[in-house]
């Protein structure tokens, strides 16, 4: 479970001190798939990037499974992240030289895996977004939705405890983004905690709890009662 | 943790070389093997111009081992008990026994009609060898530029070296230098020699050539001819050069004629330790600025290197970026770089080492660079190479690792965003 208490991040320019989160406070409990919405400056990415520990709050304090996070070293983190973390970009940020199942066995090797079972998860995670047949392409080899649906395997392999994804269908066509969201609800059935940031509404009923940020605040936190499409 | 960021980095660092442009990459190792090949070349011709020198005084003079006289001897004594000794020892291979006596060489005597006339003289070191023995251990045969070697029958000739005359002289006539030569010397002339109170008329038979200023300014002849001159009754010689057989350790041979108590007579020197001081000190200067020289072209490989990696971790900082969000240790990343630094030095380094050791070397051993003074060759013993390679293999690694580590400490978030 992710707890969020007064979450502030302020962003220095020189003298211009720009307040982009102004005391946030939340709680994801396990298993929960959160979309994180608002209009473009309202702080949804900066708040994913404080939970997910890829930047530190100016104030305020992020507890994951109850270890406060804010005071971990850099190399503490980076640790931090490969255990229990795992991520979508925006972009897919595949590493343009590695191949598919090679983007995928990285992390997996660096939590001290051996090869082959590395390999032999990396086939499963690939499998279970329907990409077994472009295991061996290099990411310039694949379309915009396989590349996110690779990131995605990339991300779940080490089966991590959150996942965190960063406007993951933000550079695809509808028909690859509704695929990609059909993946993510999926993991969720299976107990997969979310996080998601995303400005697209019709992505967002795909979670099961939407919170809406203005101005750096938290204006709403709806748990959804309408009906989610169900994976088929 | 440290094998699985050693697992990762090289799986990184492999798909970033297969990756890269392969012109850039041959650029790289081209460098790479041209350093090496100038830290091994430079310093190993600089040395190469002493050794060559060095070389050349034990071919054409000392042999492996030379023996002299004692101090405050004129002759090495007991010079035939020596010569036997020599002979018992397995592994020497030829020796040559020589007498040696200063004299004085006339070219004009015969046209000089007034006593008062200028006597054209050389003040020289006469030489009795025979000249079979000779010719195995120094192969003197080989540096008669005109005219004929001498055989051991030949009666009333000699062989003169060519600093004895104006024409090959570098000093000329000499006079004013206070290395007078004599003039209008060719083969068949006629030349008076002085030694003590005897004279002799001899006709020039050859003139040899050297690199060898000892061997180039002495004049040579049949040692029964040196004996009956000299009157030299004693039969003790005044030089022994001995030649050793190949793989054969030339301390032992010096051993065993020390064990056989030829020291006693006759200084026992091996080639090296016969070297003037000033001929080692020139080896250690002519090392020291090779390396000087050599240490500019390992600074520019370092900064090859250090701008190639520098360049692509900050291209590829975004991704180091993402690598870093994934969980990635900073350490891993940066052995990726350190391993392609590694890849292209070991590459460059290995056609650098087949280039010096099946080409360059047997090249200037066969075709050594002519100085005045020497035939220059390339020096490049294999552990100084190793040296001088693990030198550059650690100034890579160095080189490769601080841009890489420069750019992992950025922020992980900035990096990832392209801030």
């Amino acid at each position: 479970m992710i707890q969020v208490k007064n979450l502030i991040k302020n962003f220095e320019n020189g003298t211009i001190i720009t307040n982009v989160l102004r005391g946030v406070d939340l709680y994801i409990p396990k298993g929960q798939f959160v979309a994180i919405m608002g209009r473009s400056g309202a702080g949804k990415s900066t708040l994913m990037y404080q939970m997910s520990l890829l930047d530190i709050p100016t104030e305020g304090t992020v507890l994951i499974d109850g270890i406060q996070t804010d005071i971990l070293t850099e190399q503490e983190r980076t640790d931090f992240r490969l255990r229990k973390l795992g991520f979508i970009f925006q972009d897919y940020a595949l590493l343009p030289e590695l191949t598919a199942v090679e983007n995928v066995i990285i992390p997996l090797l660096m939590r001290g895996m051996s090869k082959i079972d590395a390999i032999e998860q990396a086939y499963n995670a690939l499998d279970s977004v329907d990409l077994s047949h472009v295991r061996d392409h290099r990411s310039s080899q694949l379309s915009g939705g396989e590349q996110q649906r690779v990131s995605i395997a990339r991300a779940v392999a080490p089966q991590p405890d959150i996942l965190f994804a960063d406007e993951p269908t933000a550079n695809l066509d509808s028909v690859s983004g509704d695929s990609v969201m059909r993946v993510l609800k999926k993991l969720h059935e299976d107990g997969q905690t979310i996080v998601m940031v995303t400005h697209e509404p019709e992505y967002s009923i795909y979670a099961q709890r939407v919170i809406y940020l203005e101005d750096g605040r938290v204006v709403s936190d709806d748990i959804q009662t309408e009906k989610i499409p169900t994976v088929s | 943790m440290w094998k699985d960021s050693l697992r990762v980095g090289f799986l990184l660092g492999i798909r970033q070389i297969c990756h890269a442009s392969k012109w850039t990459s041959g650029l790289i190792v081209l460098v790479m093997m041209l350093t090496l090949i100038n830290l091994v070349v430079v310093s190993g011709i600089l040395v190469g111009i002493i050794e060559g020198s060095v070389k050349a005084h034990g071919d054409q003079f000392t042999g492996d081992i030379f023996l002299s006289t004692k101090a405050g001897k004129d002759t090495i004594e007991q010079s035939r008990n020596i010569l036997a000794t020599i002979e018992s020892i397995p592994g020497i291979y030829h020796y040559t026994a020589r007498y040696t006596q200063g004299a004085q060489l006339e070219a004009n005597y015969r046209e000089r009609r007034d006593p008062k006339e200028l006597r054209d003289t050389v003040n020289t070191t006469l030489v009795g060898l025979n000249p079979e023995m000779e010719d195995e251990v120094t192969g003197l045969s080989r540096m008669v530029i005109e005219g004929e070697y001498l055989t051991s029958d030949d009666t009333g000739y000699v062989l003169l070296g060519s600093m004895n005359l104006e024409q090959y002289s570098p000093l000329g006539k000499g006079d004013e230098f206070g290395f007078p030569t004599l003039s209008n010397i060719s083969i068949g002339s006629r030349i008076q020699v002085k030694v003590g109170g005897a004279t002799k008329e001899y006709i020039v038979k050859g003139i040899v050539d050297t690199k060898v200023d000892q061997v180039s300014m002495r004049v040579f002849l049949p040692e029964h001819e040196f004996v009956r001159l000299t009157k030299r009754s004693d039969l003790n010689v005044n030089e022994i050069a001995i030649r050793v057989k190949k793989k054969v350790e030339l301390i032992k041979i010096k051993q065993a004629l020390l064990d056989s108590g030829v020291d006693r007579n006759a200084v026992v020197r091996t080639l090296r330790e016969g070297l003037p001081s000033f001929l080692l000190d020139m080896i250690d200067t002519m090392t020291m600025l090779g390396n000087v020289i050599s240490s500019m072209s390992l600074a520019v490989s370092s900064v090859t290197i250090f701008i190639v990696v520098f360049v692509n971790a900050i291209t590829r900082r975004k991704y180091i970026g993402i690598l870093k969000g994934i969980g990635i240790r900073a350490e891993a990343i940066e052995l990726s770089y350190v391993f392609q630094s590694l890849f292209y030095v070991i590459m460059g380094s290995t056609v650098a080492l087949v280039l010096i050791y099946t080409m360059l070397i047997p090249f200037f051993n066969s075709h050594p660079i002519d100085f005045p003074f020497s035939d220059g060759i390339l020096v490049a013993p294999l552990a100084s190479t190793i040296f001088k390679l693990t030198i550059l293999i650690f100034s890579t690694i160095i080189a490769g690792y601080i841009p890489a580590r420069m750019i992992i400490k950025r922020n992980t978030l900035d990096s990832i965003l392209g801030r």
